[in-house]
C-alpha cells in the first residue's frame, strides 16, 4: 500500500493534464446532458429583469475582454435575449475598451436575420446592424438599445454618469452622433434615471465600482454576472442587498440559460465542467491521502 | 476573400492553442514563440489602444493639437484660448503637464519629479474612495453583521410551509445561516487580534477562525479551478467545433 502511495506522489503531472483533457473532451463528443439547480441568487438576477415594466431602460456594462469570453459571453447572449423578450430597452457601454464590441458579437450572436435592409422614413436600416431580430421580436437601434461605446476612467466614469450621462457619452459608438438626437435617450440624463444596471465584470473596473459608486451612492439597483475567479469578492454585496442578484462564472450563465428556457453555450459546457471537478476532487483527495500515508511512515521511521 | 481570412484566422488560433498548451508537456520553442507573439501583440495592441481612446480624445483633440497638425477642423481649448474666449477643456492642459512629469522618472536626474504627479494621483483615489469605502464595504457590512442568533421571522414562516417544501437550504437559512455568520465574522476577527496570544479561550476561537478562513480560501481556489475549466471547455469547443468540425 505504501509502495503505491508513493507511485501516486509521484506520478508524472503530465498524466494528470492527460486526464483533465479527457475529462473535458469526452463529454463533448458524447453530447451528454446534465441538469443543474437553480441557486437564488441566479433566481434573484432574473426575477428582477422579469420585474422590470415593458418599455424600461436598463443600462449594460460590459466591463470584460475577449479572455472571458467563454464565461462571460453566455451571460451577455442570454440577457439580451431576456430583456429583448421582455420588450425592455437597454444602454450598452463599457469601462475595459473591448467590452461594447463583446456586447455587439453577444447581439449579431442571438440576432436571426443577417441580411437585407428597410427603409423607414427616409433612413436605411440594416439587418444585424440596426435591426436585430430574436423570435418574434424586432429591435431597432436608437429606439431600443444604443451602444455608448467604451470610455476611459474606470470608476470616474460612473462617477460622471451619476450628475450627466451625456457628459461621460457625448456620441454613440456606432454612428458617433450626439447621445441626445436618439430616442431611446430621452429622459435619461443621469444615472439614475436607469431603472437598472446589469454589469458583466471581469475584474477591476466592475461590479465593485459599480456598487460603490452607481448602487451605494446614486441608489440604482445593480445586478451583476462575474467569472467565477470574481465572484467570491461580491458575493458579501449580494446578503447586504447591495447586488440585485449574481452570477458566478459559467455555471451561473447555465443557471440563467435554464431559467430563460434557451440552453446554449454555458449548459452545453456543465458536462466537461462537472467531469472535470470530480477528477480535481479526487486528485485531491489521493494526493492529501497519499501525502498523510507516507509522512507518517517517513516520521516513524526517523523516531526509530 | 472574406472567407479565405476567416478560415485564415481559425487556423493561425487554433496553431497558437496548441502552441501554448504545449507547454504543459515541457518548455519547447513552439511556445516561447507563441508566446512572444501573444506579449508583444498585447504590448502594441494596448498602445495603439491608450493612444487612440485616452491621449487623442481626451488631451489632444481637447486643446486643439489636432487642428493645429490639421488632422481635424473642430477647434480645441487652445484655439479658443488665442481668440480670447475660455473653454473649460483647457484644464485638461494641467493633465497633460502632470502626464509629461510622470514620464520624467525615465530621465535620471530629473526623476524625482515623477513623484508630484504620482502624490496627485494617490491623494485624488485616496479622497475618492475614503467615504465610498466607508459606505460599501464597512457600514453595509457590518449593519449586515448585526443580526439576530436565529431567525425566529424566517422559522415561523417556515411552519407555514408544506413539509415537502422545507429544503435543506431554507432550514439552514433559517437555523444555521446566522449563527454562522456571527460565529465566523467573529471567530475570524479574533484569529488577526494580535495584541494577546493566543491561548485558552482566545486560542479555541483564534482556531476556529482559522477553519473559517480556510473554508474560505477553499471556496475561492473551487471558484478559480471552475473559471480555469471553463476556460479551457471553451477552447476544446473552439478546437472540435469551429477548427477540426468533428462535433
Amino acid at each position: 500500500m505504501q509502495r503505491l502511495f508513493q507511485i501516486l506522489l509521484a506520478i508524472d503531472r503530465r498524466i494528470i493534464f492527460l486526464v483533465i483533457f479527457l475529462a473535458l473532451s469526452v463529454p463533448i463528443f458524447l453530447h451528454l446532458k446534465i441538469d443543474i439547480d437553480v441557486t437564488r441568487e441566479v433566481q434573484i438576477f432574473y426575477d428582477a429583469i422579469e420585474a422590470l415594466p415593458t418599455g424600461s431602460r436598463v443600462l449594460v456594462s460590459c466591463d470584460y475582454d475577449p479572455g472571458s469570453e467563454p464565461e462571460l459571453q453566455p451571460m451577455a447572449e442570454t440577457g439580451f435575449r431576456q430583456m429583448i423578450k421582455d420588450h425592455i430597452k437597454f444602454a450598452i457601454m463599457g469601462l475595459w475598451p473591448q467590452g461594447p464590441m463583446q456586447a455587439n458579437k453577444a447581439l449579431a450572436k442571438i440576432n436571426e436575420v443577417r441580411e437585407g435592409f428597410i427603409v423607414e422614413n427616409g433612413d436605411t436600416l440594416a439587418f444585424g446592424r440596426d435591426l436585430i431580430v430574436v423570435g418574434p421580436d424586432t429591435i431597432r437601434y436608437g429606439r431600443d438599445f444604443i451602444n455608448l461605446g467604451f470610455q476611459a476612467g474606470n470608476e470616474l466614469v460612473i462617477q460622471r454618469m451619476g450628475s450627466s450621462v451625456a457628459a461621460a457619452f457625448p456620441n454613440d459608438a456606432r454612428y458617433g452622433r450626439p447621445i441626445e438626437t436618439y430616442p431611446i435617450m430621452n429622459g435619461l440624463n443621469k444615472l439614475s434615471d436607469f431603472d437598472f444596471i446589469y454589469n458583466l465584470s471581469a475584474g477591476y473596473p466592475g461590479t465593485v465600482e459599480w456598487v460603490q459608486f452607481a448602487v451605494d451612492r446614486f441608489h440604482v439597483p445593480c445586478g451583476a454576472g462575474n467569472t467565477a475567479v470574481q465572484a467570491p469578492q461580491v458575493y458579501p454585496y449580494l446578503d447586504t442587498g447591495q447586488l440585485t442578484g449574481l452570477m458566478g462564472g459559467m455555471k451561473g450563465g447555465a443557471e440563467y440559460e435554464k431559467l430563460t428556457g434557451f440552453k446554449a453555450k454555458a449548459t452545453m459546457a456543465m458536462v466537461s465542467q462537472t467531469a472535470a471537478h470530480i477528477f480535481v476532487v479526487l486528485f485531491i483527495v489521493i494526493g492529501n491521502l497519499a501525502y498523510f500515508m507516507t509522512r507518517g511512515k517517513g516520521q516513524r521511521k526517523g523516531l526509530s | 476573400m472574406t472567407g479565405f481570412w476567416n478560415i485564415f484566422g481559425i487556423w493561425a488560433a487554433a496553431l497558437l492553442t496548441i502552441g501554448i498548451v504545449s507547454f504543459l508537456y515541457r518548455d519547447n520553442p513552439v511556445y516561447k514563440f507563441c508566446e512572444a507573439l501573444f506579449v508583444g501583440i498585447s504590448a502594441g495592441y494596448w498602445f495603439v489602444s491608450l493612444y487612440y481612446q485616452n491621449l487623442l480624445p481626451k488631451l489632444f483633440d481637447n486643446l486643439g493639437f489636432t487642428k493645429m497638425l490639421g488632422f481635424s477642423q473642430d477647434d480645441g481649448a487652445l484655439q479658443l484660448a488665442f481668440r480670447g474666449q475660455y473653454d473649460v477643456r483647457i484644464w485638461y492642459i494641467l493633465a497633460g503637464v502632470l502626464a509629461i512629469m510622470m514620464l520624467l522618472r525615465l530621465v535620471p536626474k530629473v526623476g524625482w519629479i515623477s513623484r508630484w504627479p504620482l502624490a496627485v494621483v494617490v491623494g485624488s483615489t485616496a479622497g475618492l474612495y475614503m467615504i465610498t469605502y466607508f459606505q460599501s464595504n464597512f457600514l453595509s457590512q457590518l449593519q449586515n453583521t448585526v443580526i439576530p442568533l436565529v431567525d425566529m421571522g424566517r422559522i415561523k414562516g417556515l411552519e407555514g410551509l408544506a413539509s415537502g417544501e422545507l429544503t435543506a437550504d431554507r432550514f439552514f437559512a433559517a437555523y444555521l445561516g446566522n449563527l454562522v455568520l456571527i460565529v465566523g465574522t467573529l471567530t475570524g476577527l479574533v484569529y488577526f487580534y494580535f495584541s494577546k496570544e493566543h491561548k485558552g479561550a482566545l486560542g479555541s476561537a483564534a482556531k476556529i477562525g482559522i477553519y473559517f478562513l480556510m473554508i474560505t480560501f477553499g471556496a475561492s481556489f473551487g471558484y478559480t479551478v471552475m473559471s480555469r475549466m471553463s476556460l479551457l471547455i471553451a477552447r476544446l469547443y473552439f478546437l472540435f467545433g469551429d477548427w477540426l468540425g468533428i462535433i
